[in-house]
């Protein structure tokens, strides 16, 4: 296996607040090797947006990186200048937000929000009319190459002119437009129809396998990622709980929490199946318990559960930070 | 911006204007005395001469019918003559109009380019010391009496420093002949820099006084709003990718916040239309508001009531000027 | 004072719409009220300005119209041939200027109280009115609005003056006439949106009549908005019946009215800057402890106003 693209080594990131402070990410470990597509699962609070943007310098302060390392391409970004973390951005490591309505400016033509982004990293561009007709046709491709018809025309409108799929595309091409090493896809499909999801989704698998490029699909949803995703990390309150082959996870998953995750997807193959949601709560993001995070929700919690616990390999690359997997 | 869709806006402005209109014309008709002893003031008249003139003014129709005349007239911006100047007011308001003009526009630039800019760095760094510095001075600009900070200003640059003069708009020597009315652009265009100085010295104590109030109100809202827009995902956004910082917060922060900015500070014109009156009778500025302010104890209601109006007018029309303004910076606010 | 479920029916007001709990709120807020440093000192100071206005009979140590031309100009006590009799000088007709200034606050408290009051009383009926019934009624005063807000505050009040004359009703009436224009436009929107709640809707199935919702569980959740609005009205119409006093359109002399005193000591700045000075020192405490009073208020009864 080649070297890795995107390496994190013990990120932890946390929010100072009035109440105290919130350990968001809490000793999170993860790679993502070129050209693959990492699928990253967990609900609201377990810190798996926040990793990602902690990767781009893009957390808002008083949000800030408390210890760990981040590497891409062999080279430590982590505790970089801004104005070289500026330079990665959008042209080696590209990011796409949940909702392409309130993530493109509203203000803006798409054309204007294309163009920004090429003029933002290409120094070698013609100046005056040529640039404008440069940046004009390479936006035009960019729309066609995400299955946008009529790209000509779409180019002078606003974002709420666009349907939501629309959007979204538009979206991933501005990501895409500097041919990024690595995309991050924050949430694409949930703000999205269930039609329009499994295009979106199509999508991003052409362009991966057309450019090459990386991708981590960062969702609630496991079902979104298992189709598409090489392999999967599960993470729950800021620590990763699982992680290993989409397949074998899905299979045979070794944590929990994964299980209760996949209990409740509703299945057209068993419609009679009723859906069982996880009982409880997330645990308090300030004092997290020393040891299993999920423990006051699982069903098989014993003793043990209380005491600090690692990943735990299991065959096939997979691993599980649970007591039941034999250490 | 479809303009038959400005067509619409200014045809819902009619029955505005036309209210307005009522409202001044009612006003007048509060007025405690007999318009007749007010216009005759001293001169010696009999009551047959009396009678004529109160028939020649349209005083002895019903009511409806003279706000109709007054209306038309107004139209055609006849407004009777001046008690006091024995000259059509429409004149005598039109001569003193670039001076106010001239204030106003001043005030207005000093408002938004101290205003706009300090909200912008308040909100960018937030909590710095820039941003507590122009919080106490906005709450306190918007808690000083505009006459108040005039004569204060006028204590302190005039009295104490010598280096402003305290009135007046221009001394003897720099007078130079009227093309647009306003002094800064005259003498330029005249090729005379040392009476542009003197009429920039002479500006400049007015227009602070009536711009600052303003700009505080506007620093206010221009921090608030730009601090709201960079808690947006499309900032989250264009940081992602890649976009230098200063890009982001002009062309997409700012643009976006300017939008509630343009709106207050379209409202608050009506501040400054009504504080001209005050600073131009602390600083004797030679406008429309010191006019205004003396035609009302010559009792020269006919004056008054056209200033009125027309201050009223404007005002109504610079608020649709601003959203206008509003359709161009943000595509999705419609007319 | 807030939303009240119908008996039996848990009713969950949703996100944004004004709570109901069962214990005290109002003890709460007043907690969270006092905790605010700023906002205390504040409405300490109105409140002392308030009781200058009331007992200044007992407060000034001078009658404010007694003159004595041998005072004539008296500088301020700090400064060189002060007296501690006069603490702040003495005014072109040698009237003691620390008495004036304790008699100018009834002015301007009266002025400013009585106008926010009666302007926040017709505007939230008509705006009740307009937002509940809408319709012609609704059309009708919104007409009204969109006329007055065409005019520029000053603009309007100096035109109604110069048309009735000076003196202290006339300010008021002048002042009212386009004060109520801003609490009615908060009242109607804070009617929309209230008569869309489900206690309205419940009140309504009750067969109670539209007065009775109106008044029962409209207005006492449109209140807390509207106070907070009145508050803030509060300092602009200080300084604008300070602004029509120095104009010489206000109340007229020789009764002291901090603007007027403003507008005397003009005429002497060079030689006396105290006449016009001090009394403007007045003005900007008092409206300063009123901004900041109202923005405490504000930030506890409703923070959804947070501009």
């Amino acid at each position: 296996m080649s070297a890795p693209l995107l390496e994190i080594r013990g990120l932890e990131v946390v929010f100072p607040t009035r109440a105290g402070l919130v350990r968001a990410v809490d000793g999170v470990d993860l790679e993502v090797y070129p050209g693959e597509c990492l699928g990253v699962v967990g609900e609201s609070g377990s810190g798996k947006s926040v990793t990602f943007l902690a990767v781009l310098g893009l957390l808002r302060p008083p949000g800030r990186i408390a210890a760990g390392e981040i590497r891409f391409d062999g080279r430590t970004i982590s505790g970089l200048p801004e104005a070289e973390l500026r330079a990665l951005r959008g042209r080696a490591i590209a990011l796409t937000l949940q909702d392409a309505l309130t993530a493109l400016n509203p203000a803006l033509t798409v054309e204007q929000q294309i163009a920004e982004t090429i003029e933002a990293h290409d120094p070698e561009l013609p100046r005056g009319r040529a640039r404008r007709q440069l940046l004009r046709e390479r936006a035009e491709e960019l729309l066609r190459s995400v299955g946008i018809p009529e790209p000509g025309r779409r180019l002078a409108n606003y974002p709420h002119e666009l349907s939501g799929g629309m959007r979204q595309r538009v979206m991933i091409a501005i990501a895409l437009s500097c041919r990024p090493k690595l995309l991050i896809a924050d949430e694409p499909t949930t703000a999205l129809d269930v039609t329009i999801q499994a295009q979106v989704l199509d999508l991003l698998a052409e362009l991966r396998a057309r450019l090459g490029t990386a991708i981590v699909l960062v969702s609630h949803d496991l079902g979104v990622v298992a189709e598409h995703c090489d392999r999967v990390l599960v993470m729950y309150a800021g620590q990763v709980v699982e992680r290993g082959p989409t397949l074998a996870v899905i299979a045979d998953p070794g944590h929990p929490y994964t299980r209760g995750l996949l209990r409740s997807i509703p299945s057209i193959a068993e419609p009679e199946r009723p859906i069982r949601p996880i009982p409880g709560q997330m645990a308090d993001p300030i004092r997290p318990p020393p040891g299993c995070r999920f423990e006051p929700r699982c069903s098989l919690a014993r003793p043990a559960c209380r005491a600090p616990i690692a990943l735990r390999p299991i065959d096939g690359g997979r691993a599980a930070r649970c007591v039941e997997v034999a250490a | 911006m479809r303009p038959s869709a400005l067509v619409e806006r200014l045809l819902q402005l009619v029955p505005v204007l036309l209210g307005i209109a009522l409202v001044v014309f009612l006003m007048m008709q509060a007025t405690p005395g007999d318009p007749v002893e007010l216009m005759l003031g001293d001169a010696l008249a009999t009551p047959e001469q009396r009678e004529a003139l109160r028939r020649d003014m349209g005083l002895d129709r019903p009511l409806p019918e003279r706000f109709l005349h007054f209306l038309g007239n107004a139209v055609t911006l006849d407004f009777g003559q001046s008690f006091h100047h024995r000259r059509p007011v429409a004149d005598v308001i039109l001569e003193r109009l670039p001076a106010t003009i001239e204030l106003t526009l001043a005030a207005m630039a000093i408002a938004i380019g101290l205003g706009v800019p300090l909200g912008v760095v308040a909100a960018v760094r937030r909590d710095g010391w820039i941003d507590r510095l122009a919080t106490i001075l906005g709450l306190a600009g918007v808690s000083m009496p505009g006459f108040w900070l005039g004569i204060l200003l006028i204590l302190l640059f005039s009295v104490e420093l010598g280096w402003l003069p305290v009135s007046g708009r221009i001394g003897f020597a720099g007078e130079v002949p009227p093309v647009t009315g306003l002094l800064l652009v005259d003498t330029l265009l005249a090729g005379r820099p040392a009476s542009f100085f003197e009429a920039l010295r002479h500006l400049l104590l007015p227009a602070v006084t009536l711009g600052l109030a303003m700009a505080a109100l506007l620093m206010r809202v221009t921090r608030t709003s730009m601090l709201e827009a960079l808690r947006q995902d499309y900032v989250t956004f264009a940081t992602a990718k890649g976009l230098p910082r200063r890009r982001v917060l002009i062309r997409h922060a700012l643009k976006n916040a300017l939008t509630p900015t343009v709106t207050v500070a379209a409202i608050e014109t009506g501040t400054l239309l009504g504080g001209n009156m005050i600073v131009e009778t602390v600083f004797g500025w030679p406008g429309l508001g010191r006019l205004v302010v003396e035609g009302i104890f010559t009792r020269n209601y006919p004056l008054v009531q056209a200033a009125v109006l027309l201050y009223a007018v404007t005002y109504v029309l610079l608020n649709l000027l601003a959203d206008v303004l509003q359709t161009v910076l943000n595509p999705k606010v419609r007319l | 004072m807030r939303a009240q479920a119908v008996e039996g029916t848990p009713l969950a007001p949703p996100a944004g719409a004004p709570v109901g709990p069962a214990r005290s709120p109002f003890a709460a807020d007043l907690r969270e009220l006092l905790a605010n440093r700023t906002a205390v000192i504040s409405i300490a100071i109105v409140v002392a300005v308030a009781a200058m206005a009331l007992f200044a009979p007992w407060i000034a140590p001078h009658d404010p119209y007694e003159a004595n031309l041998l005072r004539r100009l008296q500088p301020p006590v700090w400064l060189e041939s002060g007296e501690w009799a006069h603490p702040l000088g003495c005014d072109q007709l040698g009237r003691d200027i620390l008495s004036r200034i304790v008699y100018g606050a009834r002015v301007s408290m009266t002025i400013g109280l009585l106008v926010v009051a009666i302007a926040a009383v017709i505007g939230t009926t008509l705006g009740l009115l307009a937002g509940y019934l809408r319709g012609l009624v609704d059309v009708l005063i919104g007409r009204i609005v969109d006329t007055l807000l065409g005019f520029p505050y000053l603009i309007f009040a100096i035109g109604l003056m110069a048309a009735m004359g000076p003196g202290l009703a006339n300010i008021v009436l002048a002042l009212v006439l386009k004060e109520w224009v801003l609490t009615c436009r908060v009242a109607r929107a804070e009617t929309l949106a209230a008569r869309e709640m489900d206690y309205v809707e419940a009140a309504r199935a009750l067969g109670a009549s539209p007065v009775r919702i109106m008044l029962g569980e409209i207005l006492p959740n449109i209140l807390s908005p509207v106070l907070v609005v009145a508050t803030f009205r509060m300092a602009t119409i200080v300084i604008l019946e300070a602004s029509l006093s120095f104009l010489g359109l206000g109340v007229q002399p020789p009764v002291p009215s901090w603007g007027s005193m403003v507008a005397d000591g003009r005429a002497f700045l060079l030689d006396a800057w105290w006449v016009a000075t001090l009394p403007g020192v007045a003005i900007f405490v008092l409206v300063l402890a009123i901004n900041l009073a109202s923005q405490g208020l504000r930030d506890v009864f409703d923070p959804r106003l947070k501009a």
